[in-house]
Parts: C-alpha cells; structure tokens; sequence
C-alpha cells in the first residue's frame, strides 16, 4: 500500500495565553477530500498555516508521502506539491490574474507568458477567467477561482481549502464541490476546512474534529447526521433559537430609493433600494459580502450621508442628513461587523467602550464623562448577557471574539434602541455565544423594536428572520417570508437574478 | 529674453530639481513598500554634511557622494530597526529621524561651517555638449543631472518590468498576503528604505556641494519635506515625480530672476513662494480623494509583522 | 537565539519605564559621546546635566526654556492623542510672537495695563490662524496636516524675517534687523529678583492642569483619544473627524502662539530674526517623551529645558558646539521609540529546532 501522502503527528503551536494546537494527529490518502471540523476558535487556520509552512510549529512531526519533511516556508510547501486557498483571500487587488499568479509561482516567468497556461488550466478545470483582469473587479467567487488556478498550476498533489464556501453563492458552492470531486478522482488530496456540517457531509470522505486545539473525534461524515457531527465539535447539543410568529407593528425603518455611491474605489454603489422594517420584526439580508453591505450599513449607521434626507427615515422621521451621534439619539442602535476598531477600542477598557455609544445613556454630564456610570453600565452589560473577562476594566482586545460581540451586542441592546442594525452577529463568534446573541436579537424584537440583520450566514436569517431579502450588485430583492422560500431561491437572488420573484411577493409583503 | 538667460535659467531650474528628483524618486520606492519615511530630511541633511566633509577632506566628491549615500542608508537602517522589527508608529519614527538629523548634522558640521568647497564641476556630453544653442542649453550639466534621469529611468524600468519590483508593489498593497504566499517581505522592506536612504543621502550632498557648494546649518530648508509632498502630487508615479521636481525647480528658479525681470516684491515673500507652491499643490491633489486612494499603496504606513 | 514575542497584555510597568529608561540611555550616550570628543567624560557630564542647577539663576533660566516648551508640548500631545499630526509648533509659535507684537507696535508707547492682556490674546489668536490653514485644508481638501503646517512653519519665519527687516525694524536702531524694545509694561512679570523666569512659566503650569482635566474628565477628550486610537470607531460613535480635528489644531495653535508672545514679552523683550530656538520641533520630542500626558509632559520638558541648557553651558565651558543640544533630543526620542516597543513585545530566548 502506498503511504499517506499527508500525516501529522502531535502537532503543538503555543501563543502567549493560548494553545492553538495541542498534539494534532491526522493522516490524508492520497485522492481523498478530507474534512478538517472545527467551530471558530478550534485551531483550525493555525493547524493548516503549520501545513503550509507559514507558521512554525512548537513541538511534533510532519510527514509528507512516507518522509519526514521541515515545512518552514510556503516555498517548501510549494515545492513539495502542496497548495492553500486561503479564506481571505491572498490576492493583490490592484494587480492582474496573471500578474498574481506571477508572483506565487516559484518559476520566474514574467506574468504574460503565462497567460496561455492559465487559459488551458482555467479550461480543463471550467473555472473560466480572464488572465488581463485585474482583481479588483472580479467578484468573490470570480477571486476564489483565480486562487484555485493559482495553485492547479503548480501541480499540487495536496490542496488546502480554509473555508472556501463562506464568501460563494449555494449554487456556486455546488459548482465547486463539481470540481473539487473531479480533482480528487484524479488523485489529489483536498484537506477541507469547514465548519458547516451539510457541506461536510456532502463532499468529503473523511473528517477530523477540532475542539479547544485538540483532536475532538474522527469520522466517515457520510454516515454521520448533523447532530452526531454537531455533538463532536462542540460537546453537546445543537438547540435552534425559536422565532414566535407576532404581529408586526408600525413602520420604524425605511428606506425610499436609496442610491449611493461607493467611496472606496473598489466598492459597490447602492442603486435605488426599499426596504422597510417594522417593530416587533427582524428583517434579514443575504448575500455575499463586497455586494454592497458596507455602503448600506454606512448609509444606514449615518457614517456617510446621502444625496436625499428621506432616502432614510427613523420612525417616519427624515434623518438622511444626520451623523451616527444623532441616529443614536432618536434611537437608533448599531453593531458594526468589525469588532475591534470600530465596534470597540482595541486598547480600551469595558468601561470606556461602554462610553463609547452610550454618552446618552447619563454616562456624560455637562461634557464631563461620569467614570462610576460608566463601569455601572459596563457591568450591568457584562451581568446581563454573561460576557466572559475579568471586569470591566479589561481591555477589549483581551476578549475572545464571542465575549466582545456579547458585550457589544449587550450595550447597543441595553441603550433600548426603536431601530437596531446589526452586520455579521456571529461571524467567527463560538456556538454558544452565538446562539445567545440570536436569542438576545429575538427578545429584543419581541419587545417590540425593529431588527435589521445582514448577514453572510443563510442558516442563521433563516432561523430569526421574520422577511429575508437579498442585497447583491447593490440591488435589494424583495422581502420574503423564510418560510414561503428555500435556499434555492435565495441562492438565485445572491447571483443578482431577481427575475424569478414570485408574484405574490412584493415590497407591500412588509 | 536672451539666449544667456534662458541658458542660466534652465541650468539653476535642473539644479534646484535634481536633489528633489533623488530624494522623492528614494521615498517612492520605500513608500511603494508600503512604509512611510518622514525622515527624509534629516538623511538628507546627514548626507549633506557626510558628502561635504568626506568630499572635502578626501579631495574626492566621489568618495563624498559614497558617503553620502552610506550616511543616508545608516540612518535608513535606524528607521527601518524601529519601525519594521520593532513595529514603532512610522510617523512618530521619522519625525524622531528628521529631529536627529537636523541635531546630528549641525552637530558635525560646526567644524565645516563657512569652508569652501569646489563645486560638482558641469560634465559636457561628448557631442551633444558641441551642438550649437542646444547643447549649451541641455548637455552641459554636472552629472548628477543626467543621474537623476538614469535613476529616474531604473526606478520605473524597476517597478514595471522586473518581478522584484511587482512583488515590491504588492508588498506595499498587502504585506499578509505576499507573507502568506511565502515571500520575504521583511527584507524588501530594509531594502526599500535603505534604498530610499541612499537616495535622500546623494539628494543632500548634492544641495551642499553643488546647488550651494558649502555648509551651512540646516541648508536643506525644507526640500526633504517638499520631496515627501512630491510624491504625494506624483501619486506614486516615478514620471509624475520627476516632472513635478522640475516644475518646483522652476518654481525656485522664478524666485532667483523675478528681481532681474523687473518684479518689485520682498525677497522673502519670493522665497516663501516653494512652500506656498507645495501647499497649493497638495491642495489641489488631494481634492480628488479618488486618485490618491487608487494610486496610495494601500498598506502605507501601518506595521506589519509577520507572524511565526 | 533571542526572538520577539507580543505580550498577552501591554506591560504597565514598561509604559512608566521606558521614558526613564530612555532617558538614562540618553545619559549614557552622552558620556560615550563626551569621551569620543575627548573630553573627562563625568567632567562634561557635570558641566552638561549639573551645573546649569547648581543656582538659582540657572533654576531660573531652566524655567524661562520650560515654559515655551510646555505650552507647545501640551498642544501638540492633544493633536497627537487623536491623531492629528501637528508639526508645525514652531510656524504656530512665531505667528503668535508676531500677532501679539503687533498689537504692541500697533498701541504706541501710551502705557495701559490693557497692552499685555491685549497682546497675549493676539498672540494664542494668531497661533491659532496660523494652525487654522492646515485644519481647514484638512477638513475640506483632505491634504496632509504634517505637510502643511510644517510647510507654514518656513513661511512664517520668511514673514518674520521681512517684518524686522521691513515694516516693523526699529528706526531708532541702527539699522539692525529688530523692533523697538518692549516697553515695562508690554513684558511679562518677573517671578523673583535675580532670574529672568516669567509669567510664563505659570502659564505652562495652568495649562497643564487644564490638559490633564481635559483628557481625563471631559467626553471632548474622550472623543479625541477614540479618534486616536481607533479611527473607525470615532466614525462609528459618530465623534465627528472634522471637529476633532479642528479642536487639535487650534488648541495646538493657541498654546503655541502663547508660548511665542511669551518668548518676545519675556526674555527676548523684542522682535528679532529668530524668536526660538527650535522650541516648537523640540516639543515634538516632549510630547511624545511626556507619553501625551500631562505629569509626563511637564517632566519632559523639564529635562529638554536642561537639555538646552547643558548644551549653552557645554559651549561656554567646553568649546562643544550647542548643535550637541540636537543630538542629545533626537537620541532621546529614539531611545524612546525603543524602549516603548518593548510595552507590547518582549524578548524571548528560543531554541532552534
């Protein structure tokens, strides 16, 4: 019998206050897709990264087809036939495919002669792209083909796969699970990273689950069931948040055709958009990121202005030319989806992040800042939605990821909002403090404010969503009830094709 | 206006631009890289003394320039031991760069103070020098003139052509992900900012023995600030850079003949007139955000190590 | 091998440590350096660092440098804290000594006790119209503050410059470039018999305490250091740029065009060519020695004063030159750079694998 052609053998990588890895052992068959599990915070990028050389592992063994190897770069990766699709993407924006593809070869051709080898690979594999393009006008799924052609051209006899689905429409993502078989059928190995059980279940022979930096269980995926799957990753039980059916009340966000255009020059521009949410109501947004959702949620959140005050409204009221400050004052509540830097200071403590949006909640009076309701109000954050730290007077980037968005999540809930906009609630937040901010999301309508969530993650609009609609090429869908739809249907929508609505949908349905 | 004049006037335009060519042409590379140098002053003055003193006691400018150019590069290194292996803010850095240079060079360069020095003597073309009219007007400069475009021409043949200089643009653009895909970022970065370094050595020695052939404290006034400005106005384009530097050569030049031409105005209203050019100019760059966001290296300015 | 490592979490000690330990570097350096010039090294070090306190007169004088240096300082520290990268003091400093002179100039020799109350208002006024240019090409043109108002700092000495020469030189002075002499009641108060320390110096201190109360107590101040540290969060909070960055510069302006009229209605006690000696670069150095802080910022330019100091001493005693002044500040705030690294990363020796 042939070696494995990947086998790790306790694999430990230490950080100042984290272990990321502790002992991994996995082997890879040569052709085989295997899974590599994991929920966020698991070791599953710092484990893969060991693999392909940009990390240095503290302590065990690599072996690569039967013999011992130092991975120490991804040169030497490279060489040894091994290629990595990164989760985000590693590829330059302002360059050209072929220029890209350039400069990750360790051949030393200039970018036009490889062009032809691109076309002929790009054809062989139907992953079409133009080698002249220059990335910065290609969509996600368009980037991602561009970094699987990258590394099909070195031949690689092992593939690394960090979450490629995450940023691809369903029916791309079967469009990919298209080509991933065909390679494995032609023998090479797919290590595939991933941390949604149905795409597991669907593509790879084998898995290895990570829980807290160890090996959690190993599994044939295809006899599993979500659950079971579930059970090894995080320990115990998956229970769904439950969405009572409730009346909606009065219209408290609205948008009346809303365009703007992108300040970054490689954005999106948002063309003509109408939404309207209601209280007691969390309205949900698909769609892959880059499709215009930062300029939406900076139009909404009053960081940009727009052309027209009633583009926007709070309650019926014009407030298209009011800053963030002056949202917040008429109730407007907003979770940002980068959590350091923008939702909270890094380098400050609970306490003055708490101050950060809540000056109006009696934290500050006559300019002054009141240090003693400030730590109150942290702590109270802290209490109420179980966010793990010392005190409040941790700083925030000595939070986890999870723990932060509690705390962020908990203080724009706990300044009582009319209206709360929230981007990404649990993108790399771990399951149980995932499933907490969901269910504070749901209390918080059911007390009757209006909830506007946007969201990468299908499975969880459709778990709290009252209407789900799509944002792609900075065009809205219109609203659906989740239950009235499939995953289908919202996945041709988040390609741009709107076309299929069916007619008793409409803008009204609100 | 005479032949003469125009002759001097071109000549004086070519030598005001020439330092400025150096040095921005220097810090378009580093910052290319992705890192902000703000200490372009002080090696410039550093490689102003370095050059004068070496050149001076040596006999030998090219000895002065080579010194020049290492003063430029040692400073370079401090910046780049600071900010790149111990991640210390970029703009906090240089300003420390430039203060220290400004100390440093004035520190040395009492002793020089006042000494003369024979000037970067000019260097006919063979041929194109004889040419009647023009070569008087455009082949008889000092050969640092004529560098400036050979470097001009490297520089661009440099970031357009050769591998090394996209991998520096892509550096520059996302230093992660050239990390991520195994490149040696941390040594093109020493490398962009000693070669910026060596650049802003040479532009200094040139200001203290060609421009003015001799010390004074701080002789630069300025002009490693208004070589920063530049390449802002150049957004980041060599070509831009160079024509720019000219254009502020001109615009010192005008200051020079304004009395001659006739204009009744203070001298030192003339004299303020690079600094008040530099703001216009920046002014009126910058208020298209649009440009200067797609041609700004995206990672200018912020740490970057790689992790291990 | 020794290798980098960040720290779980900043180290506290180092903060506080790194300016003394930059500082003592500093002092270091100095010895080697006075050694290679071929002087006794603790000799020089004496002359240099001790005897500029060793009387009343010289704790004077390490006053009468502090004060310009505080003000200037605390400005920029508050620019600094959000962001906001004034390097323009010195510009700021000679328009205040220039607006506030000319208020002098403009009243005559009528004595009033309005004229110096008039003229240091004129003076933080014309600080802040000249730190205004850039906050307005910020704010409006999104050009760089550090371009524009160090590019304004030559302006305004050009300006000064014609007006000693020009306008302004006094007619009864032979010719040289300078204004008439202030008049007893156009300076600023001695603050003892036997030292030439001034008014000034009480100035640095008010405004030290009211920068300590405004970037401890205030939401204004708060909004400045979220500015600073996270620039979108500022965005996101909805502390609004524009404001942010108008308040830097013309706090910054302000505290500089006082610290510029002080210089001319104190010591110098006219208009001359040059009104400083680099005090506005020099507070650069201070502010970011002091840690952007106000008890540190009031010790840094404690130590740059004596800096200065040791440096006239060293030229007086030693024939060095003063340049040997500049030296020793940007060495200090390399020193610094350094040291404050070592706030967030430490070294740690690995063995090879």
């Amino acid at each position: 019998m042939n070696p494995p052609r990947l086998a790790l053998h306790g694999i430990s990588k230490r950080y100042p206050g984290v272990v990321a890895n502790d002992g991994v052992s996995l082997v890879v068959q040569p052709g085989e897709i295997h899974a590599l599990l994991g929920e966020n915070g698991a070791g599953k990028s710092t484990l893969m990264k060991i693999v392909y050389g940009v990390i240095r592992p503290d302590e065990g063994r690599i072996e690569w087809e039967g013999r011992e190897q130092r991975i120490d770069s991804p040169a030497r990766a490279r060489a040894l036939g091994i290629g990595m699709v990164f989760q985000h993407f590693s590829l330059f924006e302002t360059l050209s495919v072929a220029e890209n593809i350039a400069l990750a070869l360790d051949g030393r051709d200039p970018p036009a002669a490889l062009a032809p080898r691109i076309r002929e690979v790009s054809e062989r594999y139907g992953l079409p792209v133009d080698p002249q393009r220059l990335v910065h006008s290609m969509s996600v799924g368009e980037r991602q083909r561009v970094e699987i052609l990258r590394c099909l051209l070195q031949a690689p006899r092992l593939l690394i796969m960090d979450e490629p689905t995450s940023v691809l429409t369903p029916q791309a993502v079967q469009q990919l699970f298209v080509t991933l078989r065909r390679l494995a059928a032609e023998g090479l190995s797919i290590l595939y990273v991933s941390h949604k059980l149905d795409e597991i279940r669907a593509l790879c022979d084998v898995a290895t689950v990570l829980r807290g930096g160890r090996v959690g269980g190993r599994a044939l995926p295809r006899q599993e069931s979500n659950d079971s799957l579930a059970q090894m990753m995080i320990g115990r039980e998956l229970a769904p948040c439950r969405l009572r059916p409730r009346e909606a009340g009065p219209i408290e966000l609205e948008l009346t055709q809303l365009s703007l255009p992108s300040a970054d020059p490689f954005g999106t521009a948002l063309a003509a958009i109408d939404l309207r949410v209601r209280a007691g109501q969390i309205v949900g947004i698909a769609g892959v990121s880059g499709n215009g959702q930062r300029e939406l949620l900076a139009a909404l959140s009053g960081e940009r202005r727009v052309a027209e005050r009633g583009m926007v409204r709070l309650g019926g009221d014009p407030v298209g030319d009011l800053d963030p400050a002056q949202r917040r004052r008429r109730g407007f509540g907003f979770v940002p989806e980068e959590r350091l830097g923008r939702g909270a200071v890094p380098s400050l403590s609970l306490a003055h992040n708490a101050l950060l949006t809540g000056a109006a909640k009696g934290l500050v009076r006559r300019g002054l800042v009141r240090p003693a309701a400030a730590r109150a109000f942290a702590r109270a954050i802290i209490e109420r939605f179980g966010v793990k730290c010392r005190d409040e007077r941790s700083a925030a980037d000595s939070l986890s990821g999870g723990n932060l968005q509690k705390f962020i999540v908990g203080r724009e809930i706990l300044l009582g909002p009319r209206v709360l906009v929230v981007a990404q609630p649990t993108w790399g937040v771990d399951v149980g403090a995932a499933q907490r901010i969901r269910q504070a999301l749901i209390e918080l309508r059911d007390q009757g404010a209006a909830v506007l969530v946007i969201s990468e993650e299908l499975d969880e609009l459709f778990e709290i969503s009252d209407r789900i609609a799509v944002l792609a090429r900075g065009r809205l869908s219109p609203l659906c009830d989740p239950a009235q739809t499939s995953v289908a249907e919202i996945g041709r929508w988040m390609a741009g094709d709107f076309a299929a609505t069916r007619p008793d949908v409409s803008h009204a349905a609100a | 206006m005479s032949i003469e004049l125009l002759t001097a006037m071109l000549a004086s335009t070519a030598a005001a631009a020439t330092p400025l060519v150096y040095a921005a042409l220097g810090e378009l590379v580093t910052e290319r890289a992705g890192v902000l140098n703000l200490g372009v002053e002080g090696m410039m003055l550093v490689g102003a003394i370095a050059g004068f003193a070496v050149g001076l006691t040596s006999g030998s400018l090219l000895l002065g320039y080579l010194a020049a150019a290492g003063a430029g590069m040692a400073l370079a290194l401090i910046f780049a031991l600071l900010t790149l292996q111990l991640q210390t803010n970029q703009v906090a850095t240089g300003l420390a760069l430039t203060l220290f240079g400004v100390g440093l060079s004035a520190f040395i360069g009492k002793a020089y103070t006042g000494q003369p020095i024979a000037a970067l003597p000019p260097l006919s073309l063979p041929l194109l020098g004889e040419l009647p009219v023009v070569g008087p007007l455009l082949f008889r400069f000092d050969a640092l003139v004529y560098g400036a475009f050979v470097l001009f021409f490297a520089v661009q043949w440099f970031l357009s052509r050769t591998r090394t200089g996209l991998l520096l643009r892509a550096v520059g653009e996302s230093p992660a992900v050239a990390h991520a895909i195994g490149h040696p970022v941390q040594r093109l970065r020493y490398a962009a900012v000693l070669f910026g370094g060596a650049c802003s050595g040479i532009a200094g020695a040139y200001l203290s023995t060609a421009l003015t052939p001799m010390w004074v404290e701080g002789l630069s006034a300025g002009r490693g600030w208004i070589a920063l400005a530049l390449v802002v106005f150049a957004t980041w384009k060599p070509l831009r850079v160079l024509a720019g530097a000219y254009l502020f050569g001109g615009v010192t030049v005008l200051q020079l003949y304004a009395q001659g031409l006739g204009l009744h105005i203070p001298s030192e209203f003339l004299s303020m007139l690079p600094y008040l050019a530099t703001i216009v100019v920046l002014v009126l760059i910058c208020r298209d955000g649009r440009s200067i966001l797609l041609n700004q290296p995206a990672w200018l300015g912020k740490s970057f190590r790689p992790e291990a | 091998m020794l290798r980098l490592e960040r720290r779980a979490q900043p180290s506290r000690a180092m903060r506080v440590l790194a300016p003394l330990i930059a500082a003592l570097l500093m002092f270091l350096t100095g010895l080697v350096i006075f050694t290679l010039l071929g002087k006794a090294p603790l000799a020089a070090f004496g002359v240099f660092f001790v005897k500029p306190l060793s009387s009343m007169y010289g704790l004077g004088e390490l006053l009468v440098k502090t004060a310009p240096l505080l003000l200037c300082a605390l400005g920029l520290a508050i620019g600094f804290r959000a962001n906001v990268w004034n390097i323009g003091a010195e510009g700021q400093l000679v328009a205040g000594a220039l607006a506030g002179s000319g208020v002098a100039l403009a009243w005559g020799q009528t004595e009033s006790a309005g004229v110096l109350p008039a003229m240091l208002l004129a003076g933080a006024l014309g600080g802040m119209a000249w730190a205004a240019v850039p906050a307005l090409l910020r704010t409006r043109f999104r050009t760089s503050e550090i371009l524009t108002s160090l590019m304004l700092v030559y302006v305004a000495q050009l300006l000064l410059s014609y007006l000693v020469h020009g306008p302004w030189r006094d007619p009864d002075g032979f010719n040289f470039p300078q204004s008439r002499m202030f008049n007893d009641w156009e300076l600023l108060p001695l603050l003892g018999e036997g030292t030439r320390a001034h008014l000034g110096a009480v100035f640095a201190l008010v405004a030290a305490l009211l920068s300590w109360f405004f970037t401890e107590k205030t939401y204004a101040g708060y909004r400045l250091q979220v500015a600073g540290l996270a620039p979108a969060a500022a965005a996101y909070a909805g502390f609004g740029e524009q404001r942010n960055v108008w308040l830097a510069l013309l706090i910054g302006g302000a505290c500089a065009g006082l610290a510029g009229i002080g210089e001319v209605a104190g010591p110098i006690g006219q208009l001359q060519p040059s009104v400083s000696p680099g005090y506005g670069f020099a507070a650069i150095i201070v502010a970011f020695v002091g840690r952007l802080h106000a008890a540190g910022i009031v010790l840094a330019s404690l130590l740059m004063s004596l800096l200065y100091l040791g440096g006239e001493q060293a030229q007086i005693d030693l024939a060095l030159p003063a340049a040997i002044t500049g030296l020793f500040q940007g060495l200090l705030l390399f020193y610094l750079l350094a040291a404050d690294a070592f706030v967030t990363w430490r070294i740690r020796r690995v063995r090879r694998a």
